[in-house]
């Protein structure tokens, strides 16, 4: 594997190549995270959305993106890539194309859409080894409705649909095992507050063959109800508490790219939660011990698992 | 040019080849199947360049589909029934995007309860979408109206795609004798695709299916693809012209038989319309002055040209083969709006269900809903819809009812 272009983050991109002023929220992490794709992919790409936050992105006549874009439904941005793909492909082959002018097909969905209602149709395009880039921004809920809860919302968060004492009765659906057990070319979580690991990952799977799948835990303000010059500081924490493993599956294995500290010696998850309005009630007016317990018990058992 | 014998699944398959498709994403229904399984086969064989994939879903199938055209390359897909439906949110949507392709539905009745034969409620269901609909009533139309759909929806003035419907069964496994046009002279009628500016590449972004900022600019695109449908009627009678030149087969957006001279006329879809002939060829026959005027081109509606035929007549039998739950018939609906406050029209149009899920109709009911209608005609007053059913069906209905009765106290007896 050859070595990467991104050893330190002065060496990410200093200009942008997604425009600013999009309709999205102030501190919007999804946001954070697109952007860095975008630097890392370029302009030659066309973008299949699914409905979400980030399709109020292109609002007639605007659009932040350099490259192309078609809004799909909420359920098939995945079989909107594989007609885009076989489309370029089937040109270049007949000569209707050159080939210089191909472009990298991106899917952009919102975790609703890749959690739930799109899995059939994302399913579909791995088994079918669809050569394109799926960007998944996991702000753990359906945000542009409202922020109810999703199969990717966290034990115990409040929504607008689990707004009872004890938050979210469910817990987070495993996609990255799901996308993994697929065998695809490449599976990564990442974090827009990680910018060099996300940037890193971008930049080995970007050429590869096949269909490169990213996780990127979108820190929403709006959503988790948190101030939104803490985006950052939300995100960093995910990651140093263990509640968000960034790793990566490639050749069949996964690795974690970034270890926390040891139990003990890294901060407790709750020091991420108690930053989030989503998990207010299990502090005060009194802690919500058992909850609290169990949830620094999954992320240990996790860990321990990986160590 | 060869004749062959060949099934309207057949026949729809032939369309797709002779209009050298790029494209077709896929997935099995009954009765749409021999269609894919036939293109499956020529792919294998070299005799196509093409690919085709299969999906997931019809849902991906449409979503895949209008993308592909939207990249632009030419586009070819069939489904029948639950399949339309459940691609129902993305034929809206890729209406919307303006991609042109051709999707072949082969009509079934609608669940539940599940039957496999033909009626017209799937289709109709994407009566508002911004598809062009053409309807088939024989397997050579189905042939050519593929044809003429690639250049219906590729027209720069149009840009929609188009559905080609067939019956399911009546047509779909129906064998009949079909003209394969030439090769060459199909090349001439329909050139390669030219997207123009709207495909994806690199240097030359365009963004599909955006948001738009309130009423005023969402009516505006849907205005735009209602004139562009309505444009469709336009460039229908140009290629009309050019298809008889180069293949001598003359279409018109609706097919009027021995009308001229008629008080009353039989107005129905599909091809349910050929039993409708045969009883106007034997009412005729004895002196009954009856014709047919059959839609072909559903969306855009032929609106000028269904006036044209029916100025001055007495009265319409409308035969819908399709039921709108709680109103009735949806080509009747149609049709009085097309009619009210037309000078010189037909004072009565009257109401009929049949041939829902393939029941058929016979001719003898072709006879009575004539009677019924000229009844009316002396009368001046149009009687309320009926919906087609005999003494003898309730009859053998009563009898199934009263096995399941049985069967019912049997089980409840075990227990
Ligand atoms: C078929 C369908 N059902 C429901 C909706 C309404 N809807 C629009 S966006 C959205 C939430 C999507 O959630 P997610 O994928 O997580 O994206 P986010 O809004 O969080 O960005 C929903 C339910 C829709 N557009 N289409
Ligand atoms: S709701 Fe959350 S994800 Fe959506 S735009 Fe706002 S901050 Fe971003
Ligand atoms: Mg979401």
């Amino acid at each position: 594997m050859k070595e990467s272009a991104f050893k330190s983050v002065k060496d990410l991109p200093a200009t942008h190549v997604l425009g600013s002023g999009t309709p999205a929220c102030a501190g919007c992490g999804a946001l954070e995270g697109i952007k860095i794709f975008c630097d890392i992919l370029g302009d030659k790409t066309v973008f299949v959305n699914a409905a979400g936050c980030m399709t109020l992105l292109t609002v007639y006549p605007f659009t932040p993106f350099r490259g192309s874009w078609i809004y799909t439904a909420m359920a098939s941005a995945p079989a909107g890539a594989q007609g885009v793909r076989d489309a370029l492909d089937l040109l270049i082959r007949k000569g209707r194309l050159k080939p210089k002018d191909d472009l990298k097909v991106v899917v952009l969905t919102g975790d609703g859409s890749a959690y739930g209602m799109g899995l059939s149709s994302t399913s579909a395009a791995i088994y079918r080894e669809l050569d394109f880039i799926y960007i998944c921004y996991d702000n753990e809920g359906y945000g542009n409705t409202g922020y109810q809860f999703s199969a990717a919302t966290p034990h115990a968060a409040r929504t607008a649909t689990s707004k009872g004492v004890g938050g979210y009765w469910g817990y987070k659906k495993d996609l990255f095992s799901i996308w993994a057990a697929h065998r695809p070319t490449y599976v990564a979580t990442v974090v827009g507050t990680e910018p060099l690991d996300m940037a890193r990952k971008i930049e080995k799977a970007k050429d590869l063959k096949g269909s490169k799948l990213f996780i990127v835990l979108s820190p929403c303000p709006t959503g988790w109800r948190f101030e939104p010059a803490e985006t950052i500081e939300v995100g960093k924490l995910a990651v140093k508490t263990g509640a968000w493993p960034l790793k990566e599956y490639i050749n069949g294995k996964v690795v974690h790219t970034k270890i926390p500290l040891p139990r003990g010696k890294r901060p407790l998850v709750e020091e991420y939660l108690k930053r989030q309005g989503r998990f207010a009630h299990l502090f005060s007016p009194t802690r919500n011990e058992e909850v609290l317990e169990e949830i620094q018990a999954r992320v240990d058992a996790y860990w321990e698992g990986v160590v | 040019m060869i004749r062959k014998l060949l099934t309207g699944n057949g026949a729809a398959a032939w369309g797709a080849r002779l209009a050298k498709i790029d494209y077709v994403p896929a997935f099995p229904i009954t009765p749409q199947t021999e269609i894919i399984e036939t293109i499956a086969h020529w792919i294998d064989k070299g005799q196509m360049d093409c690919r085709m994939i299969t999906m997931d879903s019809e849902h991906s199938m449409i979503t895949a589909a209008g993308a592909a055209a939207a990249t632009g390359v030419r586009v070819f897909t069939a489904t029948s029934s639950q399949g339309f439906l459940y691609g129902m949110e993305m034929i809206y949507t890729v209406a919307g995007w303006r991609a042109p392709f051709v999707l072949v539905n082969v009509s079934r009745g609608l669940s539940a309860p599940i039957t496999l034969e033909p009626d017209h409620n799937d289709v109709l269901a994407a009566r508002d979408s911004g598809f062009l609909q053409i309807h088939c009533a024989t397997c050579q139309e189905v042939l050519d109206s593929v044809l003429f759909a690639y250049r219906l929806g590729e027209d720069e003035r149009v840009r929609l795609p188009v559905i080609v419907n067939l019956d399911g069964f009546y047509l779909s496994f129906t064998r009949e004798p079909v003209e394969i046009p030439d090769d060459k002279k199909v090349d001439r009628f329909l050139p390669p695709y030219d997207p123009e500016e709207t495909h994806f590449r690199a240097g030359d972004p365009i963004s599909q299916g955006v948001v738009v900022l309130g009423g005023s600019q969402y009516s505006y695109f849907r205005y735009e693809t209602h004139l562009a449908s309505l444009n469709a009627l336009v460039v229908f009678e140009e290629v009309s012209i050019e298809f008889k030149e180069l293949f001598g087969r003359s279409y018109q957006p609706v097919e009027a038989y021995r009308t001229e001279d008629a008080e009353i006329i039989f107005f129905m879809m599909g091809s349910f319309a050929t039993k409708a002939k045969d009883a106007v060829d034997c009412l005729r026959s004895v002196g009954r002055k009856v014709g047919l005027l059959r839609p072909r081109l559903f969306r855009p509606f032929p609106v000028k040209a269904i006036i044209r035929v029916l100025e001055g007549k007495k009265g319409v039998a409308v035969i819908d083969q399709n039921l709108s739950m709680g109103k009735g018939g949806v080509l009747h609906a149609e049709l009085c709006s097309a009619l009210y406050g037309v000078a010189d029209s037909p004072p009565i149009l009257v109401s009929f269900i049949g041939g829902l899920g393939g029941r058929d109709i016979i001719r003898e009911e072709f006879y009575e809903m004539a009677a019924v209608t000229m009844k009316a005609i002396e009368r001046g007053e149009t009687p309320p819809p009926r919906l087609l059913y005999t003494t003898e069906e309730m009859m053998r209905m009563k009898g199934l009812q009263s096995i399941a009765r049985v069967e019912q106290l049997k089980r409840e007896e075990k227990r």
